[in-house]
């Protein structure tokens, strides 16, 4: 059965996930931020990130503003992203028709999910392959634990967007109800802020918030400082707010508007 | 092997409830034969297209047993699916996708998917493919969706009001469509609240009435159980005593409304004629003359009228 049915599940994802890139060039704004905000980013907030006492924490500039870029990335591209796409589906009956044909709920959720995430995937090479070469931000010392970062804080993203579109109306306001994670995630997880300069009791406690672990990584990636330890700490953190997160969504997604 | 040659679909004492302790589907029964074209007709809240999401394994039914094909379609999705083609009552594109991506992306879910062309051709759409969908009429997405439902070549089609807004002409190209998928052994089950489209579609009805089955049956059979009807003007000085007595004329029921008479019969002929022969004999004229067999209208709304009563 699982061999069998592998072949036609792929085929599947690639038809939902083509079809979802190219409602996504048609929206305009959704281009726009999706596009310009992580890429303008690292330009706009470094005067700030140049006055932080980075050295005390041992960081660099060049890695800080990676760091900061591919945290919004995550926010922006993908989770905001896919919070209206998801509503948007759902409203406009997308889902329900879906539903009525072969595919899985995971299928069709993932299927929608996979266009932002690969614009996400995309921007972080990018953004990093930018960076070592224009920016100077060295190359990365443990590169596989910023893979694991990007990777997991992606499916996080799309986990989170799924989760937050059940409690969203309409597109419209789909902007207020993404700005929570949106907020707390620049603040709290390291990406507008670095964890390193937060007061030690505020980062013990911000280390658990759901992006914490994925931007950990990354930035621990490229500066080589995280002990064994931290790293099992990030992943097994990252883990457990992708098991929630999943559950969440299997449990209380919402397939068709309130009518 | 299971029985699924007799019974394509099989639907034993349904019932389904909302959230909000809402019984839209009150236990029904009714199967459905392989290759057999049937509708569920009823009024807006009759419970129709709550019967037809439990049929197309959307959800879990509150109570009773549904088969598709032999298979429960809520827990064998995998084993049902494939095998049956599903047009909802409405939408289910995303706007800003052409008629030609969206039949793409869905073929691509289908598994043995005919050529997209050939079933936007089917429906006449392969004019309109690079059209977005949101500039399509009521029509065309009604017809994008039945092409997509067609793109599996199911086995067992479920259209809930396929031909809700459109014109005469598209509505009988569906109509037309339908039977021929019908000669191709397909088995289709349509929702619908037009009685000409159940009367001259339909192998068999089921008309729903508050979420139960009132009448079920050869659209022939649904209709006969009604009366006949017949009305006219009483002519100026004349009382209905003055009349054959109503009992000899065969009439089971009647009723005045001012001058203008109502009789019921399961005899038409000779109610008409016994009527008839008397005004010839009176030298009097019926004016308003109006002479009818049972329709299915006419047992739709006598099925409604009965259920008021009763409530």
């Amino acid at each position: 059965m699982s061999t069998v049915a592998f072949a036609p599940v792929g085929r599947r994802l690639r038809a939902l996930a083509r079809a979802e890139l190219t409602l996504l060039g048609r929206n305009r704004g959704t281009v726009v931020t999706a596009l310009l905000v992580p890429l303008s980013v690292p330009f706009s907030v470094r005067p700030a990130v140049e006055q932080m006492d980075l050295k005390g924490a041992g960081l660099s500039v060049g890695s800080v503003m990676l760091t900061a870029a591919i945290g919004f990335s995550f926010l922006f591209s993908v989770y905001t992203a896919l919070v209206s796409a998801f509503v948007a589906r759902r409203e406009e009956l997308v889902l329900k028709r879906l539903r009525t044909g072969e595919l899985g709920d995971v299928e069709i959720l993932t299927g929608t999910a996979l266009a932002s995430v690969c614009v996400g995937l995309a921007q972080s090479v990018v953004l990093a392959a930018g960076f070592v070469l224009f920016l100077d931000a060295g190359a990365p010392r443990a590169p596989y634990l910023t893979v694991l970062g990007v990777l997991s804080g992606l499916v996080l993203c799309a986990a989170l967007a799924a989760l937050t579109a059940s409690v969203t109306r309409t597109v419209e306001s789909a902007q207020v109800t993404a700005l929570p994670l949106v907020f707390v995630s620049m603040m709290g997880s390291g990406i507008a802020i670095p964890a390193g300069v937060l007061p030690d009791r505020l980062a013990s406690v911000c280390e658990f918030l759901p992006l914490s672990p994925a931007v950990r990584l990354v930035s621990g990636g490229w500066s080589g400082q995280l002990s064994a330890y931290e790293v099992l700490g990030a992943v097994a953190t990252s883990l457990a707010w992708i098991v929630l997160a999943v559950f969440a969504v299997r449990r209380w997604f919402r397939w068709e508007p309130r009518r | 092997m299971d029985n699924e040659h007799e019974h394509v679909i099989e639907v034993t004492d349904l019932r389904r409830v909302y959230g909000g302790g809402f019984e839209a589907v009150r236990g029904i029964s009714f199967s459905v034969g392989r290759g057999e074209i049937f509708a569920l007709l009823g009024t807006n809240g009759a419970g129709k297209t709550s019967t037809v999401e439990l049929l197309e394994g959307l959800t879990r039914p509150a109570a009773g047993r549904v088969r598709v094909l032999g298979h429960d379609p809520y827990e064998e999705r995998a084993a049902v699916r494939p095998r049956v083609g599903v047009m909802l009552q409405e939408g289910g594109f995303p706007s800003e996708l052409t008629v030609a991506e969206t039949a793409r992306m869905w073929a691509g879910c289908v598994s043995g998917a005919r050529p997209e062309a050939e079933a936007l051709a089917l429906v006449g759409l392969q004019k309109r493919a690079d059209v977005r969908v949101k500039q399509l009429s009521g029509g065309e997405r009604r017809r994008l969706d039945l092409a997509l439902a067609l793109l599996g070549e199911p086995e067992v089609l479920f259209l809930d009001e396929p031909t809700t807004g459109l014109d005469a002409e598209g509505r009988r190209d569906t109509w037309e469509l339908v039977r021929a998928l019908r000669e191709g052994g397909t088995t289709v089950l349509l929702t619908t609240h037009y009685l000409e489209e159940a009367e001259s579609l339909a192998d068999r009805i089921a008309i729903l009435h508050e979420g139960r089955v009132a009448a079920t049956g050869t659209p022939s059979e649904v209709t006969a159980a009604q009366p006949s009807r017949i009305s006219f003007r009483l002519p100026d000085g004349y009382f209905l005593g003055d009349l054959p007595p109503l009992g000899e004329l065969g009439v089971c029921g009647h009723e005045v409304d001012g001058r203008v008479v109502r009789l019921r019969t399961r005899e038409l002929q000779r109610a008409a004629t016994g009527l008839l022969v008397w005004a010839e004999r009176a030298r009097v004229e019926l004016r308003g003359l109006d002479v009818r067999s049972a329709s299915l209208e006419e047992a739709f709304l006598g099925i409604a009228r009965e259920q008021e009563v009763a409530a």
